[in-house]
Parts: structure tokens; sequence; C-alpha cells
């Protein structure tokens, strides 16, 4: 357990991660950062997924050498993964797809949304 | 059986004439599909016994819900009104063409469905169905085939009654909750033993669903609108049927549910609808378009039956009854005329009018007597019911009967105005032309004039029909 | 069922019938047969009425029931027919009155088209009907029944020519006016239904004496409300003068000897209801004398033959509301039964006169037709000499009967009676001589075509003449002769229980009574012999001016009327449907409408379409769930 980081350090770095993620969604104008901030959010969550599961299953292991509690976090993260990939194939397509028509990826200027 | 006959028979024909395109025979399909259902409302007054009249099957058995119909004294009365109505209403509107004529008879039919549905359940969730099934079409009625400002009156009468009608369904439910036998059906929800605070609640739940449907000051505007932006044929089902929805939901859910909320508030429904009779009374002398006219008549006269219901006694209460009937044969004939007057001359203002009874004495004749009968002359049917029901209000409360007996004497001055300004005086422009109804018209006028005298000349078997109807309200009242 | 009197029900149903067959017919049937039809089932009828009221003269009386009409909880209204000594004897006037009229009809309305004259005729059976349902009727309700039945058949005979807008308008307020009064009868039912449980004459009179006072005094005076509407007196009497658009005879039958009765009917038969009210008796005898002398004034000025004798009806209504306001019960229906006559006779007469004159109506363009109209000219003389009072005709009888009543209940009604007599003197010599004595006023062409009405007219003319005549013999006073009084006599079952309760203390002394006789009669010749010097040489020409004018516009009560109540409500009306109806409720209804939208409208703003905002607004909130999260939890 010594030669383990202290989980306080993942949160932490998650937290950094999303924060700075969030802020580049708010602040940023150009579709490409703020889909890549998104990413960025995403993965600050796969982390502490698999932070927290690994500190969950070596908890438990301790009473239970046989057991995989605690392991199921680890196929959150992947689906997280594949949704995220299939996400962004898509959101990419749209972007470029926008691009050709109006000549601007600047999420500002797309507000139709409002009609 | 019949009970479920008279459902499905419209139910079915309606579905059926949807799919029929050719205009003339989808007409004849309807006509034949109403005279089924009159002769089965005919048979059912015949056969009074348990089998005929009881119908009943699992419907939703987890919310302790069923498909059960029942047919009581005032269900006959109504069925039957129902049933001769939209015969009357066919052969009257024949001439009119409709474009999708297939859908406009369709929802006829569905909205006959309806409103026999609404009279003839015993479940409060069938109901509530009915209730809405027959408002449905209605609307679709309008809002296709309508007048120019059809789009937003009959938006507005739609979102107002629905609005009236959610309101109810949240009280069925709350009243389903608290029912202990958590059931829908009438019996035993006549046998719920409501505190004070519940029946207050649930009777301002139900109350202005009704009081919209039927509808009584100050709750009446989308009456007028809607009347003038119906076509006819739809008029005549709103006011003289599904106005009359609203009473007996009155008679049959509210007052007997809810007796001590009813006694309670019952002098401010009753000053309401004294107060509207005047009103509306005082509005149909000043309108120009016959339409708007006999709308704010019906509201007149509704008005007395509404305060009559509450004033509770058995004289007033037979009156109401049998005014139901009355009232709806009266006001048809009345939109017969209106429809034939403004497909021939094309106007419904009677300031164009004038002069028609040099053209078409028998349509004169005739409307005179619908017209005398409407204002309650004796040995006209209105007058059997009008006296019962001012007797009761009187027995009630003599002022009330004071101030609605204003609208008697306004009564006589907008319908004699109106015969004078549309039938008498000298032929113009639009009316100089003008030719007497044909023989199928003045056959279906006819029968409403001979309903008309008939009632009103003998009624005791109307009386006798609905004598335990009345005996049990009055005696839940009590 | 060997009794005569059960089959009553003949006598309304021929005229119902004869009115179906011509009212269904009137395109098919030529106009002999309509005025067979039309007479023939009135004549049966008369004949029945006369086998009736032998019978009931013969001590017979009967309340025959025919079937239950409505019956609902306690209340019980059965379709019965009183046959007594009242009804039996407003049978006869009306069916022998009426059959009288409808010969005249055969001939006065000849010019009519085939299916108008068949309408007429229909009208005036229907009207028979009615009307002999109201005096058969057993209890209110049916009484009630033919009460708004003569009104609709009042309504539909002043505007028989509806082509004109002002018939049109007669007709309505006739009809409306009705319903004014019709509403306080059908009050006064509603409150005997909760006093006695019933409406039955025998049922509610039985249990009258112990009702209290102020009740039988509010039910009475609702039912003189019903009788002012009817009857024409003060305040809803406007409408009779106005009823003259009718056609003549139609005036004649309704307007003068039967219809406008029915108030009179209806209290004769209701005494006793009266005679334990007296303050209602008090009531009815001052509206009916107020109303006698107003519309008396009224007469003095109007120029159109038939407006004459229409406020003549009123002003003698008001008479015989007088006798019964003062217990004169016989005396008044005596007085119905001498009127039916000699106005039914005047107003024939009139019609004779205005068929002559081609629908002229105005006297000052008539005079000197004594000679072109003999026969008329005679039997109207004999009208007037009979309404103005002068023995031995029938007006003198039942007048003096009236007013001798009028002088022991007091003498100041005696004072302003005899005054009121003087004047119906006055104004029927004044329109006698205006139409019949000096030269002739009219056309050329008019003149030309003078001519003695056919005998179809002429007959219930002398029938009516005779009647006038003679009829106050069945009457004659106890000073002349001792039990003299035969109508006194046949009608004494109907008013026993009043009798009773008021024990008659005092009665004139006959010198005083035949001293009262000769002033009145006095006066009266007084007048005639006035009228006829002044208006016979020189008639009224010129405009009046002053007073004159004031009665000539008859006091202006229809502008008085109209400012009080026809414009306000007209213009109460107008702001409802414009004000209240559409800006209030349905400003209301809409306002929460539009109230929605425009809430809607605002939180729209919201949705800019910046993705940006969109999400910032999401971070807010889902920085303000954790910290509620943090808090509440």
């Amino acid at each position: 357990m010594e030669g383990l980081m202290p989980i306080n350090y993942y949160i932490f770095l998650a937290l950094a991660l999303f924060c700075i993620g969030v802020v580049g969604v708010l602040t940023r104008r150009n579709a490409i950062i703020i889909f890549m901030c998104i990413e960025l959010m995403l993965n600050a969550v796969n982390l502490l997924l698999v932070a927290f599961s690994k500190m969950h299953h070596l908890n438990v292991l301790q009473t239970n050498p046989a057991t995989n509690v605690g392991t199921d976090a680890q196929l959150f993260v992947f689906f997280i993964m594949v949704v995220s990939a299939a996400e962004v194939s898509v959101g990419l397509a749209i972007i470029v797809m926008m691009y050709r028509n109006t000549h601007s990826i600047d999420i500002n200027f797309l507000n139709r949304l409002k009609h | 059986m019949l009970a479920l006959l008279l459902i499905l028979i419209p139910l079915i024909t309606g579905v059926v004439a949807f799919f029929i395109k050719n205009e003339k025979s989808v007409k004849t399909w309807a006509l034949v599909a109403s005279l089924a259902t009159l002769v089965v409302s005919i048979w059912s007054l015949i056969h009074q016994d348990n089998y005929h009249s009881v119908y009943s099957k699992e419907w939703l058995p987890d919310l302790g819900s069923s498909f059960s119909l029942g047919l009581d004294g005032m269900g006959r009365m109504l069925t039957l009104l129902t049933a001769i109505a939209f015969p009357v209403i066919f052969v009257a509107t024949n001439k009119s063409t409709y474009k999708d004529s297939n859908q406009f008879y369709g929802l006829m039919l569905l909205s006959l469905t309806g409103l026999m549905g609404v009279f003839l359940a015993t479940d409060l969730l069938l109901f509530y169905f009915f209730w809405e099934l027959a408002l449905v079409p209605a609307y679709f009625l309008c809002s296709k085939w309508g007048g120019e400002r059809r789009i937003p009156v009959t938006f507005k009468f739609f979102v107002y009654t629905f609005l009236g009608s959610l309101i109810m369904l949240i009280g069925i439910l709350y009243l389903y909750f608290i029912n202990p036998d958590k059931s829908f059906s009438l019996s035993s929800i006549y046998k719920i033993q409501l505190t004070d605070r519940a029946q207050d609640i649930l009777f301002w739940m139900f109350f202005p669903a009704f009081a919209i449907k039927m509808p009584i000051f100050p709750f009446h505007t989308w009456q007028p609108d809607t009347y003038e932006q119906s076509p006819t044929a739809t008029t005549m089902v709103l006011s003289g049927i599904m106005v009359k929805m609203g009473l007996f939901a009155v008679i049959r859910w509210l007052l007997p549910v809810f007796p001590k909320t009813a006694h309670q508030y019952d002098n401010i429904i009753i000053g309401f609808s004294v107060v509207g009779m005047i009103y509306a009374s005082c509005i149909a002398m000043v309108q120009d378009d016959l339409k708007r006219l006999v709308a704010y008549s019906s509201i007149a006269h509704i008005g007395l039956m509404c305060a009559t219901l509450f004033a509770g006694n058995s004289t007033g209460t037979q009156g109401v009854m049998i005014q139901m009937f009355n009232h709806g044969i009266n006001i048809i004939g009345l939109w017969v005329v209106v429809e034939l007057i403004e497909r021939q001359f094309g106007t419904r203002k009677m300031s164009e009018l004038g002069g028609i009874a040099q053209k078409a004495p028998v349509l004169a004749m005739l409307l005179v007597i619908v017209a005398l009968a409407n204002v309650a002359l004796p040995l006209t049917n209105a007058f059997v019911g009008e006296f019962l029901m001012f007797s009761g209000l009187y027995h009630f409360n003599v002022w009330y009967a004071v101030i609605a007996g204003i609208s008697i004497i306004l009564a006589a001055i907008y319908t004699l105005n109106m015969i004078q300004k549309v039938f008498y005086g000298n032929t113009n422009r639009v009316t100089e032309n003008g030719v007497d109804i044909n023989w199928n018209e003045k056959l279906i006028l006819s029968v409403v004039v001979i309903l008309i005298f008939s009632m009103g000349i003998y009624p005791k078997p109307m009386i006798e029909l609905t004598q335990a109807s009345v005996d049990s309200l009055v005696g839940v009242f009590k | 069922m060997n009794n005569v009197l059960n089959y009553i029900w003949l006598v309304p149903l021929l005229p119902l019938v004869g009115f179906l067959i011509n009212g269904l017919g009137r395109n098919f049937l030529s106009k002999t047969l309509v005025s067979i039809i039309g007479c023939g089932v009135l004549l049966i009828s008369f004949a029945v009425s006369v086998y009736i009221f032998m019978s009931v003269k013969s001590g017979n009386h009967e309340v025959v029931k025919l079937f239950d009409f409505i019956s609902a909880g306690t209340l019980s209204i059965p379709f019965e027919f009183q046959v007594d000594a009242l009804s039996s004897l407003f049978l006869l006037i009306i069916t022998g009155v009426g059959f009288l009229i409808h010969l005249y009809s055969t001939a006065y309305m000849h010019e009519e088209s085939n299916a108008h004259f068949a309408r007429y005729f229909a009208y005036l059976n229907l009207f028979i009907f009615s009307m002999l349902l109201l005096v058969l009727g057993g209890n209110y309700v049916i009484m009630f029944i033919g009460w708004e039945g003569v009104g609709l058949c009042s309504y539909l005979l002043i505007g028989y020519w509806f082509k004109n807008t002002d018939y049109n308008n007669a007709a309505r307020k006739a009809f409306i006016m009705n319903r004014i009064g019709d509403l306080g009868f059908l009050l006064a039912v509603f409150w005997m239904i909760q006093q006695f449980g019933s409406t039955s004459f025998g049922e509610v009179f039985s249990k009258a004496n112990g009702i209290s006072v102020a009740v039988l005094t509010g039910i009475t005076l609702l039912l003189f409300v019903g009788a002012t509407g009817k009857s024409a007196q003060i305040p809803l009497y406007t409408w009779l003068p106005d009823a003259m658009a009718g056609p003549t005879p139609v005036s004649a039958l309704i307007h003068a000897a039967t219809m406008v009765t029915a108030g009179i009917y209806m209290i004769a038969r209701s005494n006793v209801l009266y005679t334990l009210a007296p303050v209602s008796q008090s009531v009815v005898a001052i509206v009916g004398l107020a109303t006698a002398i107003l519309a008396a004034t009224i007469a003095i000025k109007q120029n159109d033959i038939k407006k004459v004798l229409a406020y003549s009806t009123v002003s003698q209504l008001g008479y015989m509301f007088l006798g019964l306001g003062v217990g004169a019960y016989t005396g008044a229906v005596f007085h119905v039964m001498t009127h039916a006559f000699f106005k039914a006779l005047l107003f024939l007469g009139a019609g004779s006169v205005i068929h002559a004159m081609h629908h002229e109506q105005d006297i000052r363009n008539m005079g000197g037709l004594k000679k072109k109209l003999p026969v008329t000219h005679l039997t109207f003389l004999l009208g007037c000499i009979a309404i103005a009072g002068i023995p031995p005709f029938s007006g003198f009888f039942s007048k003096d009967e009236i007013l001798a009543a009028a002088y022991e209940a007091s003498p100041v009604y005696w004072i302003i009676g005899v005054a009121g007599a003087m004047m119906t003197a006055f104004y029927m010599f004044r329109l006698y001589a205006s139409t019949f004595l000096g030269t002739f006023r009219g056309t050329e062409k008019q003149e030309h075509h003078l001519h003695e009405s056919p005998a179809a007219m002429t007959i219930p003319l002398i029938v009516l003449a005779v009647l006038a005549v003679m009829g106050g013999l069945v009457g004659i006073p106890k000073v002349f002769a001792e039990n003299a009084h035969s109508l006194e006599h046949f009608l004494s079952p109907i008013f026993a229980q009043s009798e009773e309760l008021v024990k008659k203390e005092h009665a004139l002394d006959h010198t005083k009574e035949i001293g009262l006789m000769a002033a009145s009669v006095i006066l009266a010749l007084i007048a005639i012999v006035y009228a006829v010097n002044r208006f016979s040489k020189k008639p009224e020409l010129q405009e009046a001016e002053g007073l004159g004018k004031v009665l000539a516009n008859k006091w202006y009560v229809d502008e008085l009327y109209d400012a009080i109540i026809g414009k306000p409500l007209k213009a109460i009306s107008t702001f409802f449907n414009n004000v209240i109806e559409k800006s209030g409720i349905d400003g209301f209804v809409n306002g929460i409408g539009v109230g929605v939208q425009y809430a809607s409208r605002q939180l729209r703003l919201l949705q800019s379409g910046q993705v940006g905002s969109y999400i910032l607004l999401m971070v807010l909130g889902t920085i303000i769930l954790m910290i509620v999260q943090l808090f509440v939890s």
C-alpha cells in the first residue's frame, strides 16, 4: 500500500483537468477546441473512475483474495471511451459539414437553435 | 345489452364512415346508423329490465375500473334525446356539402358515441373517457369545417373545456385514492364517506368542468363564438346535447357525491345562474346574428336549469329533468330554422333579412311555433318544464324566482324581435327570391313540432320516466 | 255519463278543430269553405253552450277532470274544467258574440287572398279555443294556459297584416305588456302552490280562510298585476290602443268583448281571495277608477275612430275593476256582459264605416254618413246611448249597479265615477256626431264609393243592437222591482262565500239610490246634448293646443315608458354586450391566454441559441444543485 500514490493526488488531478475542460468549454468559441475540452472532462472522469476502482478493489482484496469486486468501474471507462470516440467521429463530421456550409466553426455564429 | 349497442353502433359505423369516400353514400350511411341508434333507444324504453339496461365487463381491473354501462330513467331520456337529435340533424343538413365528407360524418358518429357513453357510463373513469371522447370530435368538426374565425375560436373552446376536464381528472384520481374500495364504480363512489374538507376540495374540482360545459355565467364566453363559427350540424350537437352533459353530470356525479358542499354553496351558484339569465337575455336582445341570439338564449335557459338543480327540491328537479329533453328539442328546432335561412339567403344577420313569411309561409309558421316553445308558451313542452322549475325555485327562495322571472319577459322581447325582423315586414334584395322549404325539411320540423306539442299537452309519460331519478337525487340531497 | 256537463270538452274542442282544418288546409280551401268551417264550429259550440247554460241554470255544476296534466312530487295539476254559473255565462258571451263577429268577418275580410283569409279564421278560432280554456279552466294553471293563449292570438291577429312594421310593433308591444302581467300571475300561482299545495279553485277557496291576510294580499295583488296586463289597466294599458292595428272585427272580439275582460273574470272567479284581502280590493278599486278617468280624458281628444273606442274600452274596464274593488262582483260581471254587447256593436259599426270609407279611420274626414249608412247609423246610435248609460238601455243598469256599490264604499268613488261617465257620454257623442251628422268631409272618390255594408255585416249589427238595448233587463235593480235581478240570482252560488264574509249592514235606501241614478243620467244627458250641438255642425279640425294637446298625445305615457324603461334597457344591454361581455369577461378569459403567451415570449429569450450560454447555465445549475445538496441534506 505504501508504494501507491495517495488517492487525493488523483482526485486533484482529475478536478484540475475537469475544471480546465469546463473553463475551456465556457470561454472558447472554436468548436474544435470546445470538443477537445469536452474530451478533457470525459477523461478527467475516466481517471477518477479508474482510481476509485483500484482503491476499492485493493481494499476488498485484503479480506477476500479471490474477489473481483470494484473492478466494474473500469468497464465503465471503456464504455465511456467507446461512446466518446463515436461522439467525436459524429461531432467532427458535423463540424466539417458546418465549416463547408458556413466557412466558420465559431459557435457564437451558430445560434440557429433559438429559432 | 341494449346499453352496449347504443355505444357500439355509432362507434363501428363511425369508423366505417371514414372509409366511405362517396359523399352521397356516406350521408346515407350516417343517417341509417343514427336511425339504428334511435331504434335501439326506443327499444330500451320498452324493455326496461335488467338484462337489457345493464352491461359490465372488466376493463382495467388493476385500477378497479370496469367497462360498466347502465340505463336509468334519466339515461333513457337523454339517450333518446341524443338518438332523436342525430337523424334530425343529418336530414336537416342534408343539403349542405362538406369537404372530406367521410371524415365529417365519421367524426359526427364518434361524437355520438361519446355522448351516449357519457349518459350510460356507471364508472367514473369510463365516464371521463367518454366525456373527452365527445369533446375531441367536436373540436375537429369545428376547426375543420367552421366559419372564418374557426381556428382561434375552436382553440379557445378546446382549451377552455379541456382545462375544466383536466381539473376534474385530478379530482377523479383524488376521489379514487381516498375511496377505500379503490374502485371507480358509481355505487362504490356513492358510498364513500367524505370529510367536509375533502368534499369542499373535490366539489370545486368537479364543478368547473360541468359549469364550463353547461355553460353558466361567467364561464360562458366560449359558447357564442363556438356556436357562431361551427358548422350548424355541430352547433346542434353542441347546444342540443353536449350542454346537457354538464347538467347530467351534475345530477349523476356531483350532487349525490358532494351533497353537503352543494348545499353550502347553493346560494352562490344559484345567484350566479340567475344573474347570468338576466345578463344573457339582455345581451340576446342586442344581437344581430341569429346564431349568437340563440346561443345567448340558450345560456339563459341553462342558467335556470342549473339554478333549479341546486335549489334541490323535487318539483324543480323534475322540471329540470324534462326540460333537459325539451330544451334539446326546441333548440335543435331553432337551429334547423337558422340553417335553412342561412343556406337559402346566405346570411344570418337579422338586419339583412325580412319578409320571409311572404315567401316561405310554412317555414315562418314552424319557426313561430318553435320560437314560442322557446319562450315557454303554455301547451308547448317548455312550459311544463319551466313551470315546474320556477315553482321549485320559488319554493327555495322567492326573490330568485322573481329575478329569474324577468328573463321570461326579456325572452319574449328578443324572440318576438327576431320573428319580426326575419319573417315579417317587407321583403328586400336578399329575400325577394325566397322559396318555401321542401318536403323533407317540412318533415323534420314537423317532427320537432309534434314533439313540442305532445310533451306540452301530455307530459305525464316523460315525468314518470324520470320520476325515480328525481326521487333518488332529492333523497340524497336532503 | 248522462250528465250533459260531461260533454263540456266539446265546446273548446270544436274551435280547435276549426283552427286545425283552416290552418292546415289554408292553401286548398276556398273562402266559402273556410267561412263555413270557421263560423260553423262556433255555431255548434254556441248551441252546446246554450244547452250547458240551461243545465247549469237548473242547478247543475261540476268540475270535469279530463286527464293529469302535470304531476310531480306532491304537486298535481289535472286538466280540469269548472262548469258553473260564471263560466257558463262567459261561454255564452264568448261563443255567441264570437259567432256574430266570425259571421261579420266573412264579409269584412273578403278582400284578402285565400290563404290569408284561412289564416285569419284559423287565428280567430284558436283565439276562441284559448278564451274558452281560460274561462273553463278548473284551476289557475289551466286558466293560465288560456290566459297566455289569448295573448298569443291577440299578438298574431294584431300583426295580421305583417308587412306593416307599425302593426308588428303594436303586436309585439301587446305581447310583451301582457307577458309582464303574466309574470305576476305566475308568481301568484307559485305562491298559491306553496300555501295551498294546489291550484284548483275548489281547494284554494275552501282553504283561503285559514291563510294570513298578508299572504292573501300578496297573492291577490300579484294576480291583479296579471289582470292589469290582460285587461289594460294602469300601468300596463298602453298596448290596447295600439292593438287597434288589427282588423276591426278582431278589435271587437278580442280587444273589447272577450279577451280584455279576462282580468275581470279572473278576479270575479277569485272573489273569495279578494274579499279576504281588503287592501287588494282597495287597490283594485283605485286603479280601476284611475284608469277609467285617465282613459276617458284621452278619448276626448282622439281623432281615430278606433282609438276613441279603444280608450273607451280601457275606461269601461276601469269601471268593471271599480265594481270588483268595491265588492259588486255581480255588477262587474253584468257590465262585462252588457259591455260585450254594446262595445262589440260599436266596433263592428266602426268597422262598417271604415269598410265603407275604404280604410279611412280619421273622423275629421267623415261626417254626414247618416243617410248613406242607415243601418250602421241606427245601430251605432243605439250603442252610443247604451254606453252613455241612458235608461232603459243595457249600459245604464250595469253601470248604475257599479256606481251604487261605489257610493256605498265611498261617495268620492261615486263622484269620480260619475264624472267619468259624463266624459264617456261626451266623447261617444262627439264621435257619433262627427261621424254621422253634419256634412261629408272626405274626398269625392270616397263619397262616390259610400255604401251600406252587406247583410253578413249588418245582421250581426242588428242582433248586437237588440242585445245592447235589451241586455240590461236581466239585471233590474231592487229599486224598481223586487227579485227582478235574475243575473244576481243566477250567479249567487259563485259569490255566496264572499257574501257570507261581508254581511251587508245597510243597503242604500231607495230614494237615495234613485236620486243618484237621476243625477248621473241627467249629467250624461247634458254631456250628450252639448257634444251633439258642438260637433255636428263644426267638428274639430285644427290641432289641439295646451291641455288638449297633452290629451291628444295620451298624456305622453308612451314616451315616458320609453324613457324610463325602453331606452335604459337598451342601453344596459348594449353596455353588457360591448363592455362587460367583450372587454370584461371575455377579456379576462382571453387575458389569461394572452398572459401565458406573453410569459412564454419572455422566457423564450433565454433560448438565445448560443451554445456557450446554455453550457454556462448548465454549469450554474449544477453548482446550485450541489449547494442545495450540501445545505439541505
